[in-house]
């Protein structure tokens, strides 16, 4: 917000019109998570991925292009913006060449909507998270789209199963968020945020701020929460040992099989800036969001200043933390059975869910 | 209009990347439930039969090689035994143990493949990776030994093409040591998950009266609980002076028969096949190895039929001979043919994925299946 009216005030300033300095306020500030946060981060997650599976497996993964393989993505993103954008005759044009662009729109929106610091926040709207779980359902159209208008069995299975697999398991999603709703009262993420500052005591697995009995009441419960929500963000994102709709042993990559070139990428993207979306999303609501568990250098220099960049720093490093669980959980785990997947959802996370949320709403009733 | 359903047919392979190899699977499929899977061959069909027939006897033993490119060295013992049988000489004691040797070597590289890419099947690439990096000692050892890695070329009709290098037997000891705490890890990491065990368990149970009536034999056969192992029931070369056990399926997670059991098998057997190793290397007898390779390879006029046991069952040689320096009928009993006949019994009722899991579990090599 601060960096929204920063930006205002100086092309006001210059051009004395408030409509180009709303509008370049606005784009500016709408761009910067993509320039600054998803892009490079892409990039990084990429690479990383190839190195943490590599040498999960007695590999050193990519070494040729830059020190230890770090421009590798790079390499790969300019092949890809070469390579011929094949649409083959029988796949329906216009959807195939929509689905890709909703997919990662529908991942981009959720960057909207999160908390990166104090000072900067996309969109700092009151149904902060009720907007993302709404944003992310974008994803399950693109990826119906694709696998429709491949028009090939293989897509058209996997973009079924991607559909089932996101839906039920939005349900746990929404019920565990319930839940975090019931106890600090709001849906504005940077509300939630500034709800956890101070130490990680004051975070949500740990019971939230103060010092109540309800706190250490809650702290069982918010355990199971977040694991319910982990678990469930996983399957949202299509990672193992829930990628069945990517399934390369069965179904040599489900919906985006046919897509080459830089549609393909956008799939690829989508895909890394969901990980990290999911993953800030469950250290907003778990672990204090930009907040830092160990109070700010900024305070202890007197340089206020320097709060806003530590607190996107904690921020990032939250995410990649959780980044960094999912590739881990990727390389050592294997791959679920669609129903067997479905049971796991249907059978075990709502119910347990759901008991969850109605003993944490009697906690707050008492 | 009315509205109705219809079967769904979907086509698996030959370019896919779990049909390990040119296999074609036709599916028919309601829904994503399997109703029908038939399996089309011939992709990678070489006439290797039809060629034995226009090379001498020693010609062929390349071509064996071929076949089951996973277990070369299988293959050229089979096609040795059979050709001595049929020309009635006697070994050098050195020779048989150095192919017994090769032989169980050759066994744990192979069932490392199929337990690895069974791994990757289901969806953990790790445990692919970690089965290929121990794989990738033993051919170091093939390499001393004969300078090839896949398609050796080493087991002549009465001997071996080269004798051991001076460090085999070292290295080879070296590499038991290092290998049993690999499996003991292959266990924890994959035969003991949970997911691992979700996927296989209970998926494409193959009755014992199925798999005997289906001609099935190999890891298959004793993943549903029959002790048949040719090494101990048909003795060839030396194989009766060692003591090992035969693994069986016990449905320890599951029924008997379960693709779980014939994965579980295969990693039993590498413990078997090392403790073979051990006590071949221990008993290592000095001799030639090159002395009784005959010069002029000629047979008598007859037919014989003899097998072994390699790592995917059971790999049988009918040769007939007309007197000639070349054969005159060769006829390969390829295990992974025999055992590839079952899919549509396994699969049925089951869905798309377990296709995947019970082809793994049945674990075929193209090159054998085709020829």
């Amino acid at each position: 917000m601060i960096i929204y009216d920063f930006l205002y005030k100086f092309v006001f300033n210059i051009t004395q019109s408030a409509a180009i300095g709303d509008i370049t306020a606005m784009i500016i500030s709408g761009a910067l998570p993509l320039l600054i946060l998803v892009l490079p981060f892409t990039l990084v997650a990429v690479w990383l991925e190839r190195k943490v599976s590599a040498h999960m497996q007695d590999r050193l993964g990519p070494m040729r292009t830059g020190s230890h393989g770090w421009l590798q993505t790079v390499a790969d993103l300019i092949k890809l913006l070469q390579k011929e954008d094949i649409v083959a005759s029988d796949n329906d044009r216009p959807l195939f060449n929509l689905a890709p662009i909703l997919v990662f729109a529908g991942s981009y929106l959720v960057f909207a909507a999160l908390p990166f610091s104090s000072a900067y926040i996309g969109s700092n709207i009151d149904l902060g998270i009720i907007f993302i779980i709404a944003a992310s359902g974008f994803v399950v159209a693109g990826i119906l789209m694709a696998g429709w208008s491949s028009n090939n069995k293989y897509s058209l299975l996997g973009a079924m199963r991607s559909a089932a697999q996101i839906i039920s398991y939005e349900i746990p999603t929404i019920l565990v968020i319930l839940t975090i709703i019931m106890i600090t009262g709001t849906t504005n993420l940077r509300t939630l945020s500034e709800m956890q500052t101070g130490h990680f005591w004051n975070w949500m697995i740990f019971g939230g701020a103060g010092l109540s009995l309800s706190k250490f009441l809650f702290i069982p419960f918010m355990l199971i929460g977040f694991v319910i929500l982990y678990i469930s963000t996983l399957a949202e994102v299509n990672r193992t040992p829930f990628d069945i709709p990517e399934a390369e042993s069965e179904l040599v990559s489900g919906y985006h099989t046919e897509y080459s070139g830089m549609k393909f990428a956008m799939f690829f993207l989508a895909e890394y800036a969901n990980m990290f979306a999911v993953s800030a999303i469950v250290s907003a609501i778990f672990f204090g969001g930009y907040q830092s568990p160990i109070g700010y250098l900024g305070n202890t220099l007197g340089l206020p200043w320097m709060i806003p960049i530590e607190q996107f720093l904690w921020f990032a490093s939250k995410g990649v933390f959780f980044v960094l669980v999912q590739m881990w959980l990727r390389w050592t785990l294997p791959r679920l059975r669609v129903d067997q997947l479905m049971a796991l959802c249907w059978k075990y996370l709502i119910p347990i869910a759901f008991v969850n949320l109605i003993i944490v709403g009697l906690i707050t009733v008492l | 209009m009315a509205i109705k359903t219809e079967e769904m047919v979907l086509n698996m392979g030959p370019q896919h990347p779990s049909t390990h190899g040119v296999l074609r699977l036709e599916l028919v499929l309601e829904g994503e439930i399997i109703q029908k899977v038939i399996p089309h061959i011939g992709y990678l069909h070489r006439c290797f039969e039809k060629h034995c027939e226009a090379m001498t006897y020693p010609q062929v033993i390349p071509y064996t090689d071929r076949m089951d490119y996973l277990a070369a060295m299988g293959n050229e013992f089979g096609y040795a035994i059979t050709v001595e049988k049929l020309l009635g000489i006697q070994l050098p004691e050195r020779v048989e143990y150095i192919r017994v040797i090769m032989g169980e070597l050759q066994r744990i590289a192979s069932h490392l493949v199929a337990i690895g890419t069974y791994g990757a099947d289901i969806g953990a690439m790790t445990p692919f990776l970690f089965a290929f990096r121990d794989r990738e000692v033993i051919l170091n050892l093939f390499e001393i030994t004969c300078g090839a890695r896949m398609l050796y070329n080493y087991i002549w009709v009465g001997g071996l093409s080269h004798d051991l290098h001076p460090d085999f037997v070292r290295l080879t000891r070296e590499f038991i040591k290092y290998f049993r705490p690999k499996i003991v890890e292959m266990n924890e990491l994959l035969s003991t998950n949970r997911i691992f065990i979700e996927r296989t368990a209970n998926v494409g149970v193959l009755p014992l009266e199925t798999a005997i009536n289906f001609g099935i034999t190999g890891p298959m056969l004793r993943g549903s609980g029959f002790k048949w192992d040719l090494r101990r029931d048909d003795t060839y070369s030396v194989y009766n002076k060692f003591d090992f056990d035969i693994p069986v399926g016990e449905g320890k997670v599951g029924t008997v028969g379960d693709c779980w059991d014939r994965y579980y098998v295969r990693i039993l057997e590498m413990g078997e096949s090392l403790k073979i190793i051990e006590q071949a290397l221990d008993q290592l007898p000095e001799g030639d190895v090159t002395s009784a390779i005959p010069k002029r390879i000629k047979p008598p006029v007859g037919s014989v039929y003899k097998r072994v046991e390699n790592p995917r069952g059971e790999l049988g040689y009918f040769i007939i001979s007309n007197g000639t320096t070349s054969p005159f009928r060769v006829k390969v009993r390829a295990p992974s043919f025999v055992n590839l006949g079952i899919m549509d019994v396994l699969c049925k009722n089951h869905m798309v994925a377990d296709v995947i899991a019970i082809l793994g579990s049945v674990d075929i090599v193209l090159g054998e299946v085709d020829r």
